[in-house]
């Protein structure tokens, strides 16, 4: 993975420097909160509901056993023992205080992370596919790239006051596992006659108004891409809304500008960007190419796994998946226990992740933006060692893109945003589909529930969505079906009149059942919801 | 109105800048004011005859005079570019980075922030207008 | 009644107005009637809050209740992690 060099670290040390002065002058009165705010979120710092709350930055969703660990250590010194996993693919923590801050992002410093950009109206952390490096589906390794943009846009002086948000993701296969096209700028890395290049999608996103982003361009030469990315930036930069902050990302400009116009502004202004020299040479991606440099494998290694413990080979089954080298494996640890919350884990548990990754995953862990850890480098001969420890941490759960495998934002036990709780509607759901053994006839399902409708839950891409809402003071929650945040991608519907906690657990089931009735060979609860269309579904739950 | 923060070699302009509409039409003003919706490029055939141009900030939190100052150092202007209004000291790095060399902030700033906040940074990651060679030029000794 | 609350500047911890300074128990919450704002304006400036606002609330046998959930979440801690709670026996949901 990639390593600062002096340069890097240089940067780093400066911002904690920086923040513990602006932190300093907040404390002191100097700053009004109103000045001190987009500089706290800017280094990932909320107040939420509770405490302050601080976002760290996993770019890319990459660690080493060393970060895991500091990020085990912070939860411990800092906080309360717990770390929650974001679907940004990052780590926040909800009991911070502001006097700490500066002497935590020092901590991370050492082992070379940061909450640089974590939040504010800049560009956040770039993700991507969680299994890059190790998918036999993809074209090259992403993570270069996302490393090559990460550099260029922390502290870039034109883009840290945009109208909004702006959230980068780059792929490097036609699977999408990272939602790409929900970003407010989706990279898929192609190939062309020989050459790696970028086809760019912009404009999508989820939040109150979801689009799925259109593509822009279909190719941009690797040594054009930063040119490339600054001019449309720019042309948002200008041109996006900031008389409404609901109507201020980019996906709301190339809308009403029309994917044609917003194409044109961008190419005029790449015509001039390409000239200014601005792009970092080939040399630069060369340099970091070479931090993603396959590992070198073990050759002659066994296949077979002895499945005798049924409950090994039922884990086996759903959480560990094929690797593109042979005798090795893809092993996901879910973060989803049944009646748990989704994406927490513990100092303890972070830290045994950690001595895992160390002992049996070539020191590399992932995070998924389904709010998991995943192992990429283990040799199928120690899938059991492995398995055996999780499982007795609690990390076992054999439930990977079942339905108690769902995404789940903080909601209102945490958000101050949020509307209504979404995580204990998470733990009703995973309880009953765990207990009535229905889980395990749907197969896959993608749950997933955001406590308002700012979408941290990205309950518009799963294939059943749940919304919470405030009605008349009491929580709500209105059911969507039909979504999809991968290749496939697509927005999910609101089946009708919301429902309790209760009710829409109820809800569920009886969607589900259907499915279950009407499913055809091989099909997904989403392929029979596509064919069959909302009717017969908004019948079962409302009949 | 506190005093200007000058990083110009010599006295910064003191003519009072004119609306973008007044420049355009028949003046013969050499200072331009333009608001955060107008569009720089309008001044691009006139770099030659104008003196100062000052962006205005009516919030800190809006950005787009970040993208107009660049426009016109990217273009060659070479005048006195000035940052006024709701200008914030922890802004005045990207600012600077951005081809501003004057500021009018409507509140007084702290000459030591000040000075701390424009050495912090020993190197930057992207190339702009102000003429710093950015990181991945020194680590590849190019441009 | 009307509670203030708001954070704490330095550990962020959630806080309301006793009469004579805060605390981070609702229980010891005053009604302010009309004087919320005057405390309010001199408390933030005198950085002894921040992110601070009037809460309608109701006096109940236990305590002050606050009307809305959001700020009976704020005075409980989360719902799902009881073990963290300041006050595990506020009612989130009305009965």
């Amino acid at each position: 993975m990639y390593l600062y060099d002096s340069y890097d670290q240089a940067m780093v040390d400066a911002r904690v420097e920086e923040f513990r002065d602006q932190a300093r002058r907040r404390l002191a009165g100097e700053l009004t909160e109103d000045q001190f705010k987009p500089l706290r979120l800017m280094n990932g710092l909320y107040l939420q509901l509770h405490a302050y709350m601080l976002r760290v930055a996993v770019p890319y969703g990459t660690l080493s056993s060393r970060k895991m660990r500091m990020l085990a250590h912070i939860a411990r010194k800092y906080d309360r023992g717990y770390g929650h996993f974001t679907t940004r693919q990052n780590i926040q923590y909800n009991w911070i205080k502001l006097e700490d801050a500066p002497d935590i992002l020092a901590d991370l410093a050492t082992v070379e992370m940061h909450a640089i950009q974590t939040s504010g109206n800049c560009i956040r952390n770039i993700s991507s596919d969680q299994y890059a490096g190790v998918a036999a589906d993809e074209i090259t390794d992403p993570r270069p790239w996302a490393e090559l943009l990460r550099q260029w846009s922390s502290f870039h002086p034109e883009f840290t006051y945009l109208p909004r948000k702006f959230k980068i993701c780059v792929i490097a296969s036609a699977n999408d596992r990272a939602a790409m096209r929900l970003h407010d700028i989706g990279l898929e890395l192609v190939e062309r006659d020989g050459r790696i290049g970028a086809r760019v999608f912009a404009g999508g996103g989820m939040g109150r108004t979801p689009m799925v982003a259109p593509e822009i361009r279909d190719f941009v030469e690797e040594d054009e891409l930063v040119s490339y990315l600054e001019a449309c930036l720019r042309v948002y930069n200008r041109y996006g809304r900031r008389d409404n902050k609901f109507k201020a990302r980019i996906k709301i400009l190339v809308h009403e500008l029309g994917v044609d116009e917003y194409r044109r502004q961008v190419e005029e202004e790449f015509a001039h960007m390409r000239q200014l020299g601005i792009q970092p040479p080939t040399e630069e991606l060369d340099r970091i190419r070479a931090y993603f440099a396959p590992p070198v494998y073990e050759t002659g290694l066994p296949e077979e796994v002895d499945r005798s413990d049924p409950d090994f080979a039922l884990w086996l089954d759903r959480n560990v998946l094929p690797h593109k080298q042979p005798g090795y494996a893809i092993v996901n640890i879910s973060l989803k226990p049944v009646g748990g919350i989704p994406g927490d884990a513990s100092a303890d548990q972070i830290d045994l992740m950690a001595d895992l990754a160390e002992r049996h995953s070539l020191d590399q862990l992932r995070v998924t933006h389904a709010q998991n850890i995943v192992l990429p480098y283990v040799k199928k001969a120690d899938l059991y060692t492995i398995w055996q420890q999780l499982d007795a941490a609690g990390l076992g759960t054999a439930n990977l893109d079942r339905i108690s495998d769902m995404i789940a934002c903080p909601g209102l036990d945490y958000c101050s945003l949020a509307n209504a709780r979404s995580i204990p509607v998470a733990q009703k759901i995973a309880r009953r589909f765990a207990g009535n053994g229905k889980e395990e006839a749907i197969g896959e399902l993608k749950l997933k529930i955001s406590g308002c409708i700012n979408a941290c839950g990205h309950h518009h891409a799963g294939h059943i969505g749940i919304l919470g809402v405030d009605r008349k003071g009491t929580e709500n929650y209105q059911l969507l079906l039909g979504g999809s945040g991968a290749e496939d991608c697509s927005l999910g519907a609101i089946t009708g009149p919301g429902f309790t906690e209760d009710g829409v657990v109820d809800a569920i089931e009886r969607a589900t059942d259907l499915y279950l009735a009407q499913r055809q060979e091989g099909e997904r609860f989403l392929d029979t919801y596509r064919r069959l269309g909302m009717a017969p579904f908004k019948e079962a739950i409302y009949g | 109105m506190v005093d200007l923060l000058n990083f110009r070699e010599g006295e910064t302009i003191g003519e009072t800048p004119v609306s973008i509409e007044e420049f355009l039409g028949a003046s013969n003003a050499t200072a331009v004011r333009i608001a955060p919706g107008e569009d720089a490029r309008a001044l691009l055939p006139h770099l030659d005859r104008i003196a100062l141009v000052e962006v205005a900030f009516p919030a800190f939190g809006d950005g787009r005079g970040y993208s107009s100052a660049r426009i016109l150092r990217e273009a060659g202007y070479r005048g006195e570019l000035r940052a006024s209004g709701d200008v914030l000291v922890d802004q005045l790095f990207a600012m600077r980075r951005c081809g501003f060399d004057s500021f009018a902030p409507d509140k007084a700033l702290d000459p030591a922030v000040v000075e701390a906040t424009l050495s912090r940074y020993a190197d930057v990651y992207q190339k702009s207008v102000d003429g710093r060679r950015p990181i991945w030029a020194k680590r590849h000794e190019v441009n | 009644m009307k509670l203030l609350t708001g954070n704490d500047l330095a550990s962020g911890d959630v806080i309301w107005w006793t009469g004579k300074g805060w605390s981070r128990h609702i229980g010891e919450a005053v009604d302010v009637g009309d004087e919320g704002d005057a405390i309010l304006a001199r408390e933030e400036q005198a950085r002894r809050v921040n992110v601070a606002y009037i809460v309608d609330a109701e006096q109940t046998d236990s305590g002050p209740l606050p009307n809305h959930i959001k700020e009976r979440i704020r005075a409980s801690g989360p719902t799902v992690r009881t073990d963290l709670a300041i006050n595990a026996d506020i009612p989130i949901v009305r009965a």
